[in-house]
């Protein structure tokens, strides 16, 4: 190809040569639609089956093109992060450069193949649209731009959690999580797409987009003052809360959930504990309601109901029975999971509130609920689960058949227990591998090695504790036996010597209700010589509630009848948490908030 | 015309008028006016009013997020958007210490050639238009098109590619795609002498061409000139060549120069360069298939990322001239400030404004098109 030179005189002729072009075919194109090269960013396409309502798309949006419209349809399911809203495109501001596509975390959102759009006058709303996976004209073009390895744009992967290695942490109780760095706090906090879906899904609403915002900013004080706007428990929370704000978050979707457990932990771990207390005080009340409420129970529930209350400007008495206050956070969770310290620090804040905790006083003993009544505006029972049921199998009355719940509140108290060389503990749940990783620490200190077997009835796929208990219990020495039923505790000559256990065909009958199913010729014997049963725990009322209550209050299936806002049949008494609805800390927290409102709200209109 | 640009003329001589060029486009890709006063058919004062495609860009990145403004940044110069989208990922890049990855920067560059063989198709026809030839113009355009068909093809969108990301591009190319470039680039020079036969030497354009609005070297340099116009001056600077970026420096191409500096020389430059463009995508499309690895370099989710506080002024090499992002970060997650050198604010304005003085007014359009300004990037 060679240059033209500036001296090019040009000539008159030459353009004549392209009069050759009128003999030649003329170039047409057709009329009727056709899609566009594959990749084309055209028209919004929304599966709205996988779609789950988090606006990420709204947000990265540079035109403020997308409104999220409530579909009244669709489903809403806050537990698995699915919200009804949907994005709606206003063309008349899209510009189609598909980053919403690219950060959208279920990947229902791309672009189409399709052209054009046009309309009359009368049509200009047509622009504005609720895009479905039929397209803008429900012509069914097929998917053009769609999310790319390169151009994801969510940052998927969870920073890795430093732990305290096996061999460091087996011998003692010493927490194994280290918690974040600064820095890996900043850039774990920066993964969230701030859809809030997770506070859909708290049982207590915690404001974790935006405390998860202000961690990022480097704004502690401002995270902290967010997360005791529903949790004074924030210090347990941040350890051992079964964080259902995770299960839906939305980008653990494609990739793993944010650690919003570690990063509430994080903000209330860096925050030295006297700015923390001052912090809170900033909402203790300036005024007193002349009202007065007894709490029986100083567990989260419990605690939380007093925080409320006495925010509210009531005076609040919290009677304990045993030597400290925390309930099953200390009693029934392990040092190593959750230090005394930090509950002690929960604590603190709480009874700075003005909150009264009167402990070792055993209502239904020293003091009786009538009086309770008689001296205090209300009062509300949270006296949680810490009777351990029993499997009630042959030999199960020996006295080396223990309840978890029983073990891990003398170790908390007394510091150890004796534990036999062999232990089989019954159960599968949270509360069998606190025991079992309690026992296995106790027997390296006592015997040197760990001898600990889980037996449950699930199979690992639907075991009911964490995975990540698991897999650290499996790391510590523990032996799993998924699906084994137990059948006795064989006792020999007086001594427990071993489990009989069946294998587990299936555990529930064909409506669904509990009806194992063993197969008798898979029989095994699990040596022990002490058998824990962790099967489930129920509530210790009688005594406390006396007989002429007992016999007042509406009870439903051995459970105290209550209202939706936790209210007995009793108008004085309410009753929050793990008594009257299971199953953790966060729910227990919820509880005490929902209770407090309504004693709230019963004590403004007496 | 606003009445902040009116001039009052003090009773000019009964020969003497004042004539507005535009605001429709009137010689130049977009909206952009020119006010002249002519004695006779003769220009003596020259007012170049700009503003009509204002729309604060500069501003509105301050209020976005870093990678939003990806897709804002194409629309300051419609006829060769990539530069834009390029050049300010670049600019992020230096900042935050961003090492993009080697297949990007190559596919980057073949981005950026196709823009200027689209550009530089687009600007023939417009020049040819305003010397009165309609079929350059009708051929121009619809040869661009096929380039913007292959845009379509391998970043989902015909005009604003919005195909870069910090870090590096968006998406492979799609399957065949290297093969359909070579075929259009077949095509392209092809056609190019029927482009000659009808345009370049045509004697009539020739004539109308030659030693109309003449610049000379210095008062370029003295003005700011750059791209094909400074070439044409007789002044071989090229960013591709004397501040390689990106792979150019692993590339073979030469850098086309004129001396007349008037508007037939710009006209041979853009020629001239248009070929060179063909050569340095044949060199990536052969190179490319050899390559592996990522394409980009994984950033934090746009919605919380942060860039380092610095600055740096990034720069490339456009169809028009030296094309900068000078983009400072105070370390949150918006550009504290972003300013675009767009070269065609030099050509539209300073360099306009003196070349058309003495000259006649059948020629200010041709004057304003052999610029190649683009009133867009004028306003920001």
């Amino acid at each position: 190809m060679s240059r033209l030179s500036y001296k090019e005189e040009g000539s008159l002729l030459r353009p004549l040569r392209a009069l050759s072009f009128l003999g030649r075919p003329a170039v047409t194109l057709p009329l009727e639609p056709r899609p566009a090269a594959e990749g084309y960013r055209g028209f919004h396409l929304n599966d709205h089956k996988q779609c789950i309502g988090c606006s990420s798309c709204q947000k990265i949006c540079d035109n403020a093109a997308i409104t999220m419209v409530e579909v009244p349809d669709a489903p809403v399911d806050p537990l698995n992060g699915v919200r009804n809203l949907r994005p709606a495109i206003d063309y008349g501001r899209c510009c189609w450069c598909a980053l919403c596509v690219d950060i959208c975390p279920t990947g229902s959102l791309n672009l189409s193949r399709e052209y054009v759009h046009t309309c009359t006058q009368e049509q200009i709303d047509s622009y504005f649209m609720l895009p479905d996976e039929d397209g803008m004209h429900g012509l069914h073009y097929e998917k053009g731009w769609q999310r790319s390895e390169a151009s994801d744009l969510l940052a998927l992967e969870r920073l890795p959690m430093g732990e305290r290695p096996v061999e460091e942490r087996i011998d003692n109780f010493s927490e194994i999580v280290a918690g974040f760095t600064p820095q890996q706090a900043v850039e774990e906090a920066s993964r969230c797409v701030q859809c809030g879906l997770c506070h859909d899904a708290c049982p207590t609403g915690m404001d974790v987009p935006e405390y998860i915002r202000a961690i990022y900013e480097g704004e502690l004080e401002q995270a902290v003052r967010w997360i005791y706007q529903t949790n004074p428990f924030s210090h347990v929370c941040g350890r051992v809360c079964t964080h259902r704000c995770e299960d839906a978050c939305a980008v653990g979707h494609r990739g793993t959930p944010l650690a919003i457990r570690w990063l509430k932990r994080y903000a209330m771990d860096q925050l030295p504990h006297q700015r923390i207390l001052e912090i809170t005080r900033e909402q203790k009340p300036t005024h007193s309601s002349g009202k007065s409420v007894a709490v029986v129970g100083a567990g989260p529930a419990g605690l939380t109901a007093a925080w409320d209350l006495a925010q509210m400007g009531h005076q609040v008495v919290v009677y304990e029975a045993r030597a400290k206050p925390g309930g099953m956070p200390r009693y029934g969770i392990p040092e190593y999971r959750l230090p005394y310290e930090s509950l002690d620090r929960d604590i603190e804040v709480i009874t700075s509130m003005g909150v009264e905790v009167r402990c070792g006083v055993e209502v239904g003993a020293s003091v009786t609920m009538d009086q309770l009544r008689q001296e205090y505006n209300a009062v509300v029972l949270a006296i949680g689960l810490h009777l351990g049921r029993s499997t009630r199998i042959p030999g199960s009355d020996h006295l080396q058949v223990r309840k978890a719940v029983e073990l891990l509140r003398r170790v908390t108290e007394e510091g150890s227990i004796e534990v036999s060389e062999e232990v089989v503990v019954i159960g599968g749940g949270n509360v069998a591998m606190d025991i079992a990783r309690t026992i296995a620490r106790l027997q390296r200190q006592q015997w040197g090695e760990v001898r600990v077997i889980v037996t449950a009835l699930e199979d690992l796929q639907n075991f009911l504790a964490d995975p990540d208990e698991i897999r650290e219990a499996v790391e510590e020495g523990v032996v799993i036996c998924p699906s084994r039923g137990p059948q006795e505790c064989v006792v020999e000559a007086g001594n427990l010597r071993a489990l009989r256990s069946w294998g587990v065909r299936s555990i529930f009958d064909r409506s669904g209700r509990f009806s194992p199913h063993y197969d008798e010729e898979d029989e095994q014997y699990h040596p022990a010589g002490m058998v824990v049963e962790a099967i489930g725990q129920m509530p210790n009322s009688e005594q406390l509630l006396g007989e002429s209550l007992t016999e007042q209050l509406e009870w439903a299936r051995g459970r105290l009848q209550i209202d939706e806002n936790g209210r007995s049949s009793e108008a004085w008494l309410w009753a929050a948490g793990d008594c009257v609805n299971g199953p953790d800390v966060v729910h227990a927290v919820a509880d005490g908030h929902r209770v407090a409102a309504s004693i709230d709200e019963a004590l403004n209109h007496e | 015309m606003r009445a902040e640009n009116y001039q009052q003329i003090n009773h000019p001589p009964s020969h003497a008028f004042e004539l507005n060029f535009g605001p429709n486009h009137p010689g130049i890709e977009g909206n952009y006016a020119l006010q002249v006063e002519v004695e006779g058919d003769t220009i003596v004062r020259a007012h170049a009013d700009g503003g009509y495609l204002h729309r604060g860009f500069e501003k509105l990145m301050e209020q976005r997020l870093w990678i939003q403004n990806i897709s804002l940044v194409p629309r300051i110069c419609v006829p060769d958007p990539s530069p834009m989208e390029v050049c300010y990922s670049m600019a992020i890049e230096q900042i935050a210490g961003i090492e993009v990855p080697q297949r990007a920067q190559w596919i980057r560059v073949l981005q950026l050639e196709l823009s200027r063989i689209a550009a530089h198709l687009f600007t023939f026809g417009g020049h040819a238009a305003t010397t009165g030839m309609y079929s350059p113009m009708f051929w121009g355009v619809a040869d661009r098109d096929l380039i913007l068909d292959l845009f379509e093809m391998f970043t989902g969108g015909r005009v604003y590619s919005i195909y870069n990301l910090p870090g590096g591009v968006r998406r492979e190319l799609p399957a065949g795609f290297l093969q359909r470039v070579s075929e259009t680039l077949d095509y392209i020079e092809s056609r190019l002498p029927d482009y000659d036969d009808l345009f370049f030497t045509n004697r009539v354009f020739i004539r109308r061409a030659k030693g109309v609005g003449v610049l000379e070297q210095a008062e370029a340099l003295e003005m700011g000139v750059t791209g094909p116009n400074l070439r044409a001056t007789g002044l071989p600077f090229d960013l591709r060549r004397d501040d390689p970026y990106l792979i150019y420096d692993q590339l073979e191409f030469e850098v086309p120069v004129e001396e007349a500096g008037d508007a037939w020389a710009r006209t041979l430059v853009r020629r001239a360069e248009l070929v060179e463009s063909i050569r340095i995508v044949r060199q990536v499309v052969k190179a490319l298939p050899q390559m592996d690895g990522p394409l980009r370099t994984a950033t934090p989710n746009p919605l919380a990322w942060k860039i380092p506080a610095g600055e740096h002024y990034a720069r490339v090499e456009s169809s028009k001239g030296e094309l900068a992002y000078y983009v400072v970060s105070n370390g949150s997650e918006k550009p504290w400030r972003v300013h675009v050198r767009g070269p065609s604010t030099m050509h539209a304005v300073q360099v306009l404004e003196s070349l058309v003085i003495g000259g006649r007014i059948e020629d200010v359009a041709q004057t304003m098109f052999s610029l190649d300004a683009c009133p867009p990037e004028v306003d920001r």
